[in-house]
C-alpha cells in the first residue's frame, strides 16, 4: 500500500511502530521525540482529535485526518510519569489530559492549565487508577477551585450550582457578568463522577456492559452499542445480521426521542411552553413504542457484546411504522408552528453562536458541529453496517447559533424516521432451526483470547468513542468512554460570550451536553 | 397554531388515569411517619429535584412525569426551583462523593416538615456503581430516607404512585 509521507499513517509509520491485535484501525507506539514531532503537527488543523486517554503508565491519542477519514491511535509510555501536553498545541486537549492527570497521576509537561478537573479532593485517594493509587485524606469539604482571575470595570460574578434550578445534572457555572452581558463563562464539571472506567476494570466483558450502558442515560443505547462494537472489534467477533439491524433501529429510536424533547425544552426556555407539552407528547409516543417493542423504554441493557440481549416484539415493526407515520403527521406542523413565531425565533437567531472555525478546531461533532459547518458523522465515515447499506442524510447548517441547532435537530429526526422505516422494511427476517424455534440473534462472546479494539458510534449527541483492552482471562484490562460532550462543553463557554445571561438556559439546552458522560 | 389548539381541545385530553397511591410506598411511608409529627399540607406537594450523580436516566423519567401524558401537577405535586420552596427532596444516583456534599446543604436549605424521596436503584442501593472510590454509596448513607423508588430508571406510573402515596401521608392530618 502506497502511504502519502505526510498522511496520518505515514507520519504514524514514521514516528512509532504498529502494535498487534489492535482493531479495525491501527495502533502505533512511539517515544517522546516521536509524540513531540507529533505535537508539530496538531499545531496544524488537518487532524482532529477524536480521543486521549490514560492508563497506568501510558498515554494514547486517537486522531481523524478529516479529508481521508483514516483513524489511527498512538500510544506513549510515561515510564517517569510524564508526557509532553498535547493541550498546550490543541486546547481540546486540555480537559482530558487533567483527567489523565486525576485519574492515573501522569502529568502533561508544558500543559496550559494545571487544576485538577474530575478530582475535587474528597476521594480519598489520589490517582485512583494508578499502578500504586496513592492514599489521601477524605476531608468532608471539596478542596477550594480556584476560578480564573476576571479583572474589569463594572463586571459582577454570578455563581450557578452544582445544583441548579431544573431537573438536571449538576454542575458549577461561573458567569462573569458586564451588566446583562456574559463577558466569560468558566464551567466547573465532575461533580458526577462515579469512577465508571474504575469500575469496569477486571470485570468480565458482559458485566462491564451494564456501566456501559450506564455511561450517560439518554445515550445508552449508543453507549452499549460503541461498547458492544469495541469488544467485538478486540475478539474479532461478528454479531448476526439480524443484531446489526435491530441495533440501529434502536438507535435510531433513541435518536428521535432526544431530539424532540430538546427541542420542546429548548422552546421552553424561550417561554414557549406549547412546544414543550407537544414535543413531550411525541416523545412519550417514542418512548412507548421503544417499551412495546423491546421492553425498555429507554432500551437499557438491550445491546450487549456479541448481539441484542432482547429481540423485537412479534408487533414491533408493525408499531415502529405507525410511529413514524404519526410522527410524520404530527412533527411538520409543530415544525411550521417554531418557524411562524417571531418571538420565538427572537431569541434563538443570532444567540449563542459557534464558529465553524472554533467547531472544527475542537472537533465537535453531533448539532454543535453540523450547526457550525462540520459535517462529521460516524453513520457516514468511518461508518458501520447497517448504516454503509442505508439511504440518510446529514444535515449541516453554517449559522452556528441556537436556531441552527435546532434545525439540524429537526432535520435529523426527519432523516431518522426514513431510517426507521428502511430498518423495519428492510431487517433480516427472523431466524428458524431445525425444532422452530427463533434463537436470539447473539453469538457468544468466547473469553479465550485478548485483543484491543475501538469503536465509533454516532449518539444523538454526535460521535462517542470506546476504546477497550480485554484479556485472555475475558476481562476488561481497560476501557476509556469517550462521550461527545467532551468537546462541545469547551465551546458552550465560547457561545454563552456576548450573550446576555438570560439566554444561557436557551444555549445549554441547545448544546445539551452530557454531564454524567463527560464526568465518567 | 390556534387551529392546533382548537383541535387539540376537540379531540380530548391525552392524559392517563391516574394510578393509585402505591400500597408498598404507603406502607414504607406509614412506617416511617408513626409518631412524626403529621402537618396538613393542603394536598400539594413541592418537589425539589437533586441529581447527586445519577447518568440521568431517571432525569428523564422524572421530566416524562411533567409531560401531558402523565400530568403529576394535576395532582397538587409540582417541581420548584428552590429547596426553600421544596416539601421533598427526590433524589438521584448513587452519591458521588463529589456531590454529597451538597446534597447535605440541599437539605439543609429544606424547610421542615420535609420529606427525602431515593428514586431509581442507584439512589436506593448504589446500583452498578456501588463500591467505586468515587461513590459513597445509596442515598440514606448522607441523609435519611423516607422512601424508596426502585427502578433503573423507574417507570413513570411507578414514580406516579410512589407520590401519591406520598401525597396521602402528608395530607393526613393528626
Amino acid at each position: 500500500m502506497h502511504v502519502e509521507e505526510d498522511s496520518l499513517h505515514g507520519v504514524l509509520g514514521r514516528i512509532g511502530r504498529p502494535v498487534a491485535d489492535h482493531r479495525p484501525w491501527p495502533r502505533y507506539t512511539t517515544t517522546p521525540d516521536g509524540w513531540r514531532a507529533l505535537l508539530d503537527t496538531l499545531a496544524g488543523n488537518r487532524w482532529t482529535l477524536v480521543g486521549l486517554w490514560g492508563e497506568p503508565g501510558a498515554v494514547h491519542v486517537a486522531l481523524r485526518e478529516d479529508l481521508s477519514g483514516d483513524l489511527g491511535v498512538v500510544s506513549l509510555d510515561c515510564p517517569d510519569g510524564r508526557f509532553p501536553s498535547v493541550g498546550a498545541v490543541r486546547p481540546a486537549a486540555i480537559r482530558p489530559e487533567r483527567v489523565i492527570r486525576d485519574l492515573f497521576g501522569l502529568v502533561p509537561e508544558g500543559a496550559p492549565d494545571g487544576r485538577p478537573w474530575l478530582d475535587h479532593g474528597v476521594w480519598g485517594v489520589r490517582a485512583p487508577l494508578a499502578a500504586a493509587p496513592v492514599p489521601a485524606a477524605a476531608p468532608p469539604l471539596p478542596e477550594p477551585y480556584p476560578v480564573l482571575p476576571v479583572e474589569g470595570e463594572g463586571l459582577h460574578q454570578i455563581p450557578v450550582g452544582p445544583v441548579h434550578a431544573g431537573i438536571i445534572e449538576p454542575g458549577h457555572f461561573r458567569f462573569t457578568a458586564n451588566g446583562e452581558t456574559v463577558v466569560r463563562l468558566e464551567e466547573r464539571l465532575g461533580y458526577v463522577h462515579k469512577g465508571i472506567e474504575g469500575l469496569m476494570r477486571g470485570r468480565t466483558v458482559a458485566d462491564a456492559a451494564r456501566l456501559a450502558a450506564r455511561l450517560s442515560g439518554d445515550s445508552t443505547v449508543a453507549g452499549s452499542l460503541a461498547y458492544a462494537r469495541a469488544v467485538e472489534a478486540a475478539l474479532e467477533v461478528t454479531p448476526p445480521p439480524r443484531a446489526v439491524w435491530l441495533r440501529a433501529l434502536m438507535a435510531e429510536l433513541e435518536r428521535i426521542a432526544n431530539h424532540l424533547g430538546d427541542i420542546g425544552a429548548i422552546c421552553n426556555d424561550a417561554a414557549f411552553a406549547f412546544m414543550l407539552a407537544e414535543m413531550g407528547r411525541l416523545r412519550e409516543a417514542v418512548l412507548s413504542t421503544a417499551d412495546a417493542c423491546f421492553g425498555h423504554r429507554l432500551m437499557m441493557d438491550r445491546i450487549v457484546p456479541g448481539g441484542v440481549a432482547v429481540d423485537i416484539a412479534p408487533d414491533g415493526p408493525a408499531r415502529v411504522l405507525e410511529l413514524a407515520a404519526e410522527l410524520r403527521r404530527r412533527f411538520p406542523p409543530l415544525v411550521r408552528i417554531y418557524d411562524d413565531k417571531a418571538s420565538l425565533q427572537d431569541r434563538t437567531v443570532g444567540t449563542g453562536t459557534v464558529s465553524v472555525g472554533l467547531a472544527n478546531r475542537f472537533g465537535a461533532g453531533g448539532h454543535v458541529g453540523r450547526a457550525s459547518g462540520r459535517g462529521g458523522d460516524a453513520r457516514r465515515s468511518p461508518s458501520y453496517p447497517p448504516y454503509d447499506d442505508l439511504e440518510f442524510e446529514v444535515p449541516v447548517l453554517t449559522e452556528g447559533d441556537v436556531n441552527a441547532r435546532v434545525w439540524i435537530r429537526i432535520r435529523e429526526v426527519e432523516q431518522s424516521l426514513g431510517l426507521l422505516e428502511q430498518i423495519v422494511r428492510r431487517m433480516p427476517g427472523v431466524p428458524r432451526d431445525v425444532a422452530g424455534t427463533t434463537p436470539l440473534p447473539l453469538v457468544p462472546v468466547t473469553a479465550d483470547r485478548a485483543g484491543e479494539g475501538m469503536a465509533l458510534v454516532e449518539a444523538f449527541r454526535g460521535e462517542m468513542l470506546v476504546w477497550v483492552r480485554v484479556g485472555a482471562d475475558g476481562t476488561v484490562d481497560r476501557c476509556h468512554l469517550r462521550d461527545a460532550s467532551w468537546f462541545q462543553w469547551p465551546l458552550l463557554e465560547a457561545a454563552i460570550e456576548g450573550n446576555i445571561v438570560a439566554d444561557f438556559p436557551l444555549c445549554n439546552k441547545s448544546f445539551n451536553c452530557s454531564y454524567s458522560g463527560h464526568d465518567l | 397554531m390556534l387551529k392546533h389548539i382548537l383541535k387539540a381541545l376537540t379531540e380530548g385530553p391525552v392524559t392517563m388515569p391516574g394510578p393509585a397511591p402505591s400500597p408498598a410506598a404507603l406502607e414504607e411511608l406509614g412506617q416511617r411517619v408513626a409518631g412524626a409529627a403529621r402537618v396538613r399540607l393542603g394536598r400539594s406537594l413541592a418537589i425539589r429535584e437533586v441529581d447527586a450523580g445519577s447518568c440521568n436516566g431517571c432525569e428523564l423519567e422524572i421530566h416524562a412525569i411533567n409531560n401531558p401524558v402523565y400530568d403529576l401537577e394535576r395532582f397538587g405535586i409540582r417541581f420548584v426551583a428552590s429547596p426553600r420552596h421544596a416539601d421533598v427532596l427526590l433524589v438521584t444516583g448513587p452519591v458521588t462523593k463529589n456531590m454529597a456534599e451538597a446534597l447535605r446543604r440541599t437539605l439543609d436549605a429544606t424547610p421542615d416538615p420535609k420529606w427525602v424521596v431515593a428514586c431509581g436503584d442507584c439512589a436506593v442501593s448504589g446500583g452498578v456503581f456501588a463500591g467505586s472510590y468515587a461513590c459513597v454509596g445509596p442515598v440514606e448513607a448522607v441523609v435519611p430516607v423516607d422512601l424508596r423508588i426502585p427502578g433503573c430508571p423507574p417507570r413513570p406510573e411507578d414514580l406516579l404512585s410512589a407520590l401519591l402515596a406520598l401525597l396521602e401521608v402528608a395530607d393526613a392530618s393528626p
